[in-house]
Formats: structure tokens, C-alpha cells, sequence
């Protein structure tokens, strides 16, 4: 992990926070995946992360295409470049955009710029991303149902002054219409701060409020 | 009564401050739970449009689509397979046409199905065209004795413009509707074997080991020479993305070229241990290539051309002539000589047989794809022609096992 010494306070690198929350990333859209059941649960299976057991996916291409993504925003994490990651799930039949998970990032520039190091404890920022997880998990309480088949996407708000690797192309925000939002918490490395929000599709409404 | 989310979350000050993600006060108290939504959203609307701060990205290879029907409750354990009714594969040709003369050269490229849906085939120093939509065949040109036989045929992406290699190491840019030649392209120093289009550009491999990008637009149509080859170049595949060019010699190697920088290639893959004319670009997975290697190697190598990684080698048994994938599942067809002369379909990614199609008598050269992916037509030693509904059979016709054929190509038909 990035933490250099077992000593009270960590040592936190940019390389080492962008390890974090491009990792973080890829656990939490999993866990996304599993729990909105995009794809049906036989195809995850269980690992311990964060204290808590994870569910990770076997699709081959789902696997690749996560992977490539998380390299790629950790490459533009240490270069403070990236403004937010953002998983949506859409409807397979019509496309139409269901749920957004936004991550928001805030990049501490002094440390881009200047190369310093910050001193956060490894634990405690576990601790933070399990509170998370364990909010990502509880979601489909209240999240409505998906009673169709879906897929997700993924999109990255970088700097206009990124070079648009070949890999990527530019999309449009893939927003939903007079969202629902639900805020949960966010973990900070002291490098990177990353906000979590989901906002939904209202459901029908029967009654109005 | 029902979820007062949305109000818990319209109450909760905290939450409202941070969707306003500003400093700003909150008007709400009791709001209606669609205000701050609406606010928030329109917020995040604004800092979207703020284009001359963000660019949003998608990354350009999704994921596989989930095949499984959902069910209607979460997490629910689904008792049958992931996969839909696997459908029958018929193991023998629908068709079969005579093709006399066809020049039995394992490096040359004699066959192409355009996107008109008119397949052409050079016999000798003929050409012919098949319309498949009404079974007719029509003769294009026969070339000079001199300068044939032909030894390539590519039709252009319009269907239409169809390039036609030659012996004598010229190129002829051929309008196959109304029969007329429309230039010649010279540059090659011995017969051109392989063709590939890349919109306007035709780019021409030659015995000579070069391959040339031809802007057929221009006078002096040479734009571009790709040099790496010591022998013929007999595979040649442009990606989908009209980015990367795959070739393909005599001399075992596979190049991968990006088309800006035509001086180095990205890759030089030398795992193949014979020729390999057999390419294929991965339709669903774009950085994917598929090569097959001739006798001495028999192999088919799957790589990942973002980095140049081989991912996967099978054994075959037999010399890979041609590779297609299937543009409706993730099927890989192969075709090859001795002793099966068969066709085999595999699973990706897997690599495990689903078929194999046997009915030629001699080793199957060259194989091209109907546009709308459901036909493979495959060219052999034996001089015939043959089709098969291996990728499925087109949607209007229903899945009915196909029949035995009562009027003509009657389920090639519907393709439009």
C-alpha cells in the first residue's frame, strides 16, 4: 500500500494515494455491480478487502475493461488531472441513464505540483472507505428497483489539458432528469478526497409529496 | 407513506450544503423534495456544460453486455445456464458453386463478399461477381494474359469500388456496378497478393515484401510505404477503427503498424513458425487480433494489441488459411487444409470447438463473411465455392434449421 513505515502516522506518496483510490474505485463499482445486480451473482466471488468481504467479478471482458480503467485514472490521479469518476447504469433495452454513482475528486495541487508527501494512517483510511463499501452495500434498501436488464458504463470528468488517450473517447454526461440524490461518505488520504454521491431515476410517483 | 428519502435527504442540511457543493445558503426548510434536487441537478447540469474546464471521457471498449435475463428480485439464484438456446450449427454447406480454375496458391487472396452483398471471386485472370441477393453471377473483366492471373480482390467499404491485384504487380480500381476500370495503381515490383481498404486509402501488399497505402483519389496515389517484411506479404487487415494495420508474410512475422507512423511498426510478433496469411481483428474486443500460421505452425495466436502480448496459442493440427469472427457472438471460424480441409468454429474465450464443417476435398484457401455476418462463403483447392450458415441464420427467416433450398438462396435473401 502507500503507507512507507508501520509508525503511528503513514507516510502518504501521490503515487501511492492514487493506488488507493484507483483501487477504491475498482472495489466500489464491483461491489456496484453485485449489489445493483447488473450482472447476476454467480459471476462475482468473494475476497477479503477492507476488512469486509468484496465481491469481484470473473467476466473476463468486464474484468479487462475495469482494469484498464483503473490504470488509466490512476495515471491521471497523479497528475491531478482527474475531477470525478462517474459509474452509470443505464437501461439495456432503451438506454435511458437509471443511476449515477459520482465519485468527486479533490487533488491537494500542492502535492502534484510539488512532490511533497502528507502522513495519514493506513487504518483510518480504511476505516473511511469500509464506512463506504458498507453504505454502497446497504443502498438497495432504498434505491429503486432495476426490473430490467441493464449496463453500466463508465465516465472520467478529466482537465480539458489531458491528452485523450486512443483508448478513450469524449461522451456526453449521460445525466438523469430531476434526480434523486443521496449523499454517502467520503475518505480522504490527504492527497486525494473522494466525495461519494448516488443520484437516481425518481420512481413513478403515485402520490405526490 | 411511501420512501421519504428524497425528504430526509431535502432536510438534511448537511447533505443539501454539499449537493450545492458551494458556500451558498440553503433556501429550504420543508421544501418540496424536488427542489434541491432540481437545484443539484441543475448544478451539476451547469458544471457539466462548463466545457472549458472538463472533458468527460468514456473509455472506448465496454464490457460485455450481462446475457443473462434478469429476474425480477435482487440476488436471486438463477437455476438454468447463462447462455440463451445454443442454436444449430448445419455441419454441411448450404450451397455449393463450381469455381474451374481457381488458382490453388495458399498466399493469394482470391475471394471478398462486399458490403452490396456481391461476393467476388478471381478464377485465372477472370473476375466474377455473385450477387447473392438474386443468385446471379456476371463476369467483370478478364484481365490481359500477360499481366495476370489475379491475385487479389478487395471490395472497397462502399461495396461497390472493387480493387483487383495482378500478377504483374499492378493494382486496377474496378467500378463493379457499371463494369468500368477506373485506374490503374502501379508501384509494387511483383504480383500483389493482398489487399486492404482503409476508406480511401487501399493499402496493397506485394511479393515484394512492401506494403503501400494508396490514396485512390489522388494522381500520385503512394502515400504511405510500410517496409518490414523480407518476403511476400500474404496477410493484410486493417481494425476496425481504421487505426491499426495487421500484415502478415511469408516470412513468419506479423506487423502491427499504426497508420500515422507508417516508418516503424507498434509490433513485430515472430511467434508464428510459417507464413501467416490468416488475420482477424476482434469485432467486440478492439485491441484483440487473431493470426494463424500456415503448415509448418498450424497455430492460431490470439494478441492483445495494446500491449503486444500474446494471449492465447492453439494447436490446430492443420495450416490456418483464414480467420473471420462471428459479428453476432464470440465465435472465431477457422478454415484450413490437410487432411480435414475443414472449417472449425470456436467459442472465445475459450478456444473451445463448438464445429467443424467438412465438404471440401481439398484444402480450403479462402474464406470471406456475408455483410449481415449470418454466411461464410469458403474457396478451396477442390474449385468450388461453398456457403454455410455458420454465424447463424439472418432474423426475419426465424430460427428454423435451414432447409433444404427450394428457390434460390432463399434465406440469403432477406439480408436487408
Amino acid at each position: 500500500m502507500a503507507s512507507k513505515t508501520a509508525a503511528a502516522k503513514d507516510i502518504i506518496t501521490l503515487h501511492g494515494s492514487a493506488a488507493i483510490v484507483s483501487e477504491f474505485f475498482c472495489y466500489a463499482a464491483n461491489s456496484i455491480l453485485y449489489n445493483r445486480a447488473v450482472y447476476p451473482e454467480e459471476s462475482f466471488v468473494k475476497v477479503k478487502k477492507y476488512g469486509l468481504p468484496m465481491l469481484l467479478i470473473e467476466d473476463e471482458s468486464v474484468k479487462s475493461f475495469l482494469s484498464n480503467l483503473t490504470s488509466q485514472i490512476s495515471e491521471w490521479l497523479e497528475a491531478g488531472k482527474l475531477q470525478r469518476v462517474v459509474l452509470v447504469i443505464m437501461s439495456k433495452a432503451t438506454g435511458e441513464v437509471l443511476e449515477r454513482w459520482n465519485f468527486r475528486i479533490e487533488t491537494d495541487n500542492e502535492v502534484v505540483e510539488k512532490g511533497v508527501s502528507r502522513e495519514k494512517s493506513d487504518k483510518e483510511i480504511m476505516r473511511e472507505i469500509q464506512a463506504i463499501m458498507r453504505q454502497v452495500a446497504s443502498s438497495i434498501t432504498y434505491l429503486p428497483c432495476l426490473d430490467e436488464a441493464c449496463v453500466f458504463d463508465v465516465l472520467a470528468y478529466t482537465d480539458t489539458d489531458v491528452a485523450v488517450p486512443f483508448t478513450w473517447i469524449e461522451s456526453d454526461p449521460k445525466l438523469i432528469a430531476n434526480p434523486q440524490m443521496v449523499k454517502l461518505h467520503a475518505f480522504d488520504t490527504k492527497i486525494h478526497k473522494v466525495d461519494t454521491l448516488v443520484s437516481y431515476k425518481n420512481d413513478e410517483w403515485d402520490e405526490e409529496e | 407513506l411511501d420512501r421519504f428519502i428524497p425528504n430526509r435527504s431535502a432536510m438534511d442540511f448537511d447533505y443539501a450544503h454539499f449537493a450545492l457543493m458551494e458556500g451558498r445558503k440553503v433556501e429550504g426548510k420543508e421544501q418540496v423534495s424536488s427542489s434541491p434536487s432540481r437545484e443539484a441537478y441543475n448544478k451539476q447540469l451547469a458544471e457539466t456544460m462548463n466545457l472549458n474546464r472538463t472533458r468527460i471521457l468514456a473509455f472506448r471498449n465496454k464490457p460485455q453486455v450481462p446475457v443473462k435475463p434478469y429476474s425480477a428480485s435482487l440476488l436471486h439464484q438463477q437455476p438454468k445456464s447463462v447462455k440463451p438456446q445454443r442454436r444449430h450449427i448445419p455441419q454441411t454447406s448450404e450451397r455449393t458453386l463450381d469455381a474451374p480454375d481457381l488458382v490453388d496458391d495458399f498466399y493469394l487472396n482470391l475471394l471478398d463478399w462486399g458490403s452490396a452483398n456481391v461476393l467476388a471471386i478471381a478464377l485465372d485472370h477472370t473476375v466474377y461477381l455473385w450477387d447473392a441477393s438474386s443468385g446471379s453471377t456476371s463476369e467483370l473483366v478478364t484481365i490481359d494474359e500477360e499481366k495476370g492471373p489475379v491475385t487479389s480482390v478487395n471490395f472497397a467499404l462502399d461495396g461497390r469500388n472493387l480493387a483487383v491485384g495482378l500478377n504483374n504487380s499492378e493494382v486496377q480500381i474496378w467500378d463493379s456496378e457499371a463494369s468500368r476500370k477506373l485506374r490503374t495503381l502501379k508501384g509494387h515490383h511483383s504480383r500483389v497478393g493482398s489487399l486492404a481498404w482503409n476508406n480511401h486509402v487501399l493499402t496493397t501488399g506485394g511479393l515484394d515484401g512492401q506494403i503501400i497505402d494508396n490514396d485512390v483519389r489522388i494522381r500520385s496515389h503512394v502515400v504511405g510505404t510500410y517496409r518490414g517484411h523480407s518476403q511476400e506479404v500474404c496477410g493484410l487487415k486493417w481494425s476496425g477503427s481504421g487505426q491499426h494495420l495487421a500484415s502478415g508474410g511469408n516470412d513468419n512475422v506479423v506487423h502491427v503498424w499504426d497508420r500515422c507512423s507508417t516508418t516503424q511498426w507498434l509490433h513485430r510478433l515472430e511467434e508464428h513458425t510459417a507464413a501467416v496469411k490468416a488475420l482477424a481483428w476482434c469485432p467486440f474486443q478492439s485491441s484483440l487480433l487473431a493470426t494463424g500460421g500456415g503448415g509448418g505452425d498450424r497455430t492460431i495466436k490470439l494478441w492483445n494489441n495494446r500491449t503486444g502480448a500474446c494471449l492465447n496459442s492453439i494447436d490446430t493440427g492443420s495450416q490456418v488459411s483464414s480467420l473471420l469472427w462471428s459479428k453476432n457472438e464470440r465465435e472465431l471460424l477457422s478454415s484450413h487444409g490437410f487432411t480435414q480441409n475443414q472449417l472449425t468454429l470456436w467459442k472465445y474465450p475459450s478456444m473451445v470447438k463448438m464445429a467443424e464443417l467438412t465438404g471440401h476435398t481439398s484444402r480450403v484457401l479462402y474464406m470471406a463473411q456475408s455483410p449481415d455476418g449470418c454466411t461464410v462463403a469458403s474457396a478451396a483447392g477442390d474449385e468450388t465455392l461453398r456457403f454455410w450458415n455458420v454465424f447463424g441464420v439472418p432474423d426475419t427467416a426465424k430460427k428454423s434449421a435451414p432447409k433444404p433450398v427450394a428457390e434460390p438462396f432463399s434465406h440469403v435473401n432477406r439480408i436487408r
